[in-house]
């Protein structure tokens, strides 16, 4: 998998110091899972928190009886984890498969017209994520944006009048991109986006379809 | 804040080391005394999580706690939290730092920067933040271990790190402090960090370049 755009520093930064809203943090959390250079660049920006961990002034101190209090507690049980890697197979990354409870074939998708079906999923409220599910060769309402949209590629690619994006691809929108994409004839095209404020959709009837979106 | 053996002790360590693996060149002493002392000191943190990790070692951790306690005590209380909460949670990452010794990977991060990823997870849970899914788990197994050269450099480029953001305008520090701290939402982190990122980045990739080759 060529994957040609990333997460930007911004994200990684607030996804590292454990800022974001839910539904940005799971967006971030499956292109990472699908990335190995964002992954590289999260662990520098964890780095970062090392650091700050690292230079914080030592003036505070621990209570005098804290270091047996905690070696009690470990005495006391709790098991010792070690890591199982865990294979998968299958079109969703880890994060999202908690999320949906499966593989794709478990999404309970809505249908929302011109054959594109979403899937809402269950975030805090501070931004809503969702799944998108485009036929080959379909168009994406034409839409603008307010606040942040991240629009990550799953499967499938779609390409608006700026750019291509393709399995692994996060598109990064705000306010100054009005665009439509349209899913790549061929195989379907399956995105998992976020937003922290409703899209604004341009022409009319879209609008009057919004509350039915939930978007 | 240092002992005062490591110096001499740990240079001597990483020339060991480096000769080892037959490989010389590849690690630079830091420019300054001070990043010396602190680059041999990620090499030992590591080591004594190690000890930590492979024979239950308390001595080990009573190290790492004496260190790490008060600096996460501190972290969470710049974070909004009370000194009895800290207390408290400081004492949870401490916890969580002996339970998940043998999930820490010194070719990935040094012992700094996997206490700060648990001490953030402890306040995300400490504050009722929202909920942050962790990517899919990339782990070297049973079978393979991390590249010992690979760990030593990236533990020496962290300390380098550390040194280089000390080193930042106040301005600029306080910026990224206040990111970390939880004061800044995303969209008000800046566009450019102006963070001196990179050298980690590179040398992290070939340690997952490794770790998938192992994998498959």
């Amino acid at each position: 998998m060529k994957i040609t755009h990333h997460l930007s520093d911004k994200l990684l930064m607030a996804y590292s110091a454990g800022t974001l809203p839910e539904a940005f943090n799971l967006v971030v959390a499956t292109h990472i899972s699908m990335c190995d250079e964002c992954r590289a660049r999260l662990a520098e920006f964890d780095a970062v928190g090392g650091a700050l961990i690292e230079a914080t002034e030592t003036t505070t101190t621990m209570g005098s009886d804290a270091l047996a209090a905690t070696l009690a507690r470990i005495k006391a049980g709790g098991p010792t984890e070690r890591a199982v890697p865990a294979p998968r197979a299958g079109v969703l990354p880890q994060p999202l498969h908690d999320y949906v409870g499966g593989d794709v074939e478990s999404v309970a998708w809505r249908s929302v017209g011109g054959g594109v079906k979403q899937a809402i999923l269950r975030t805090s409220e501070h931004a809503s994520a969702r799944l998108l599910f485009i036929p080959g060769g379909a168009a994406v309402p034409d839409h603008g944006h307010r606040g942040t949209e991240l629009t990550l590629v799953l499967q499938g690619a779609f390409a608006d009048e700026h750019d291509r994006f393709g399995p692994g691809d996060i598109e990064i929108a705000n306010e100054d991109l009005h665009h439509q994409p349209v899913a790549e004839p061929g195989v379907d095209c399956i995105c998992l986006a976020a937003t922290d404020a409703p899209l604004k959709f341009r022409a009319f009837l879209p609008r009057l379809a919004q509350p039915f979106l939930q978007i | 804040m240092f002992d005062a053996l490591p110096q001499t002790d740990t240079a001597r360590h990483r020339r060991d080391s480096v000769e080892t693996l037959g490989v010389t060149g590849q690690v630079r002493c830091g420019v300054q005394g001070q990043t010396a002392v602190k680059n041999a000191d990620g090499g030992k943190w590591a080591a004594l999580v190690k000890r930590v990790a492979d024979r239950q070692d308390a001595d080990a951790f009573s190290e790492v706690f004496d260190h790490f306690a008060p600096r996460v005590k501190a972290f969470l209380m710049k974070s909004g939290a009370d000194a009895t909460l800290a207390e408290e949670c400081a004492q949870d990452v401490m916890v969580t730092v002996w339970r998940k010794a043998a999930q820490f990977d010194p070719a990935r991060a040094s012992v700094a920067t996997w206490v700060f990823t648990i001490a953030r997870n402890r306040r995300i849970d400490m504050l009722r933040r929202d909920r942050r899914p962790e990517p899919e788990e990339l782990t070297w197994g049973p079978e393979a271990e991390p590249d010992q050269l690979d760990a030593l450099v990236l533990q020496q480029e962290s300390a380098r790190l550390t040194a280089a953001i000390a080193e930042l305008p106040d301005k600029q520090r306080v910026m990224i402090e206040r990111a970390y701290y939880g004061d800044l939402s995303h969209s008000e982190i800046a566009e450019e960090t102006g963070l001196p990122l990179g050298t980690i980045k590179s040398r992290i990739r070939l340690a997952l370049e490794r770790l998938r080759h192992n994998l498959s």
